[in-house]
């Protein structure tokens, strides 16, 4: 299992890479400080599961799942938005553009466990 | 408080609470007075700052002297921290997002819609926040077991013209 966490802070990307060891997805992790990146990285490698942040310079987590979105490569994969923007609004935008679930920062190891099981289909 | 009534206020102050008290296990407590800014030097030796647009303009920042810093990033990121590096800045540029993002939620709830910006770092005793003209300033302080810190929000109504 090879997960991407892409985020603008390096503080968040080391809590989530602690995190998904502590759940047990932590064997291969990727990172990425903003979408452009992540876009760089997911060109030559593949990944079962993208983490991404929404607020990010140079590409926004949104745009980044826009273009993942139009590529027919990136159809299936999981994408799980953890971002500090909680408005229904946004969260509702955000799933619009093709996210398939959604963890609002700060957040405990129960609840990306729950969305990352979630989004492999491995709960109800 | 010219331009700067509670409505704007509030919302800051319960992010702060809700984030602080969630990533870290000091209690913390608000003080009285709140401060009017005419100069944003403040007595802090670590800020984060943000800027927000829409409906309202401005900025809100995060500062904190070291020890409080060190103690507030230590229980964020659950690894001890030392001293204010490059990695610290980042958590405290992190914890303005966060306090940010969830007091545009609030905001959001009152029908007031904002956006906010990357977070910035300003490090050095007595550092200067840059608010822009025309928007007042209130410094809100806060104590707790491990130190005083503040949050400074600068903020107006788009629809003021100045
Ligand atoms: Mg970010």
């Amino acid at each position: 299992m090879r997960i991407i966490t892409v985020d603008d802070s390096s503080t968040m990307r080391r809590i989530i890479k602690n995190t998904l060891k502590k759940i047990g997805y932590g064997d291969d992790i990727l990172e990425a400080e903003n979408g452009r990146e992540a876009l760089d990285i997911l060109s030559t490698k593949d990944v079962d599961i993208i983490i991404t942040d929404w607020n990010m310079p140079i590409m926004d987590g949104l745009t980044f799942v826009k273009r993942i979105r139009s590529d027919s490569k990136y159809d299936d994969t999981p994408i799980i938005m953890v971002t500090t923007e909680a408005a229904k609004e946004d969260i509702i935008a955000a799933l619009q553009s093709g996210v398939n679930n959604y963890v609002v920062k700060p957040f405990t190891p129960d609840v990306l466990k729950d969305k990352i099981e979630t989004v492999l289909g491995l709960k109800d | 408080m010219a331009g700067l009534n509670v409505e704007w206020i509030n919302p800051f102050i319960e992010a702060t609470y809700s984030i602080i008290e969630t990533v870290s296990t000091i209690k913390i407590e608000m003080c009285k007075p709140l401060k009017i800014k005419e100069e944003n030097v403040t007595g802090y030796d670590v800020s984060g700052i943000i800027g927000i647009t829409g409906e309202a303009v401005g900025s809100i920042a995060l500062s904190f002297h070291r020890k409080t810093a060190l103690k507030i990033v230590s229980d964020f990121t659950g690894e001890e921290v030392m001293g204010i590096d490059n990695d610290t800045m980042d958590a405290i540029g992190e914890l303005t997002n966060l306090i940010a993002g969830r007091a545009k939620k609030i905001f959001s709830e009152k029908n007031i819609r904002i956006k906010i910006s990357i977070p910035n770092i300003i490090l050095g005793k007595g550092h200067t926040i840059n608010a822009k003209k025309n928007i007042p300033s209130i410094e809100i302080p806060f104590k707790s077991e491990e130190g005083n810190f503040a949050i400074l929000v600068s903020l107006k109504s788009n629809s003021e013209q100045t």
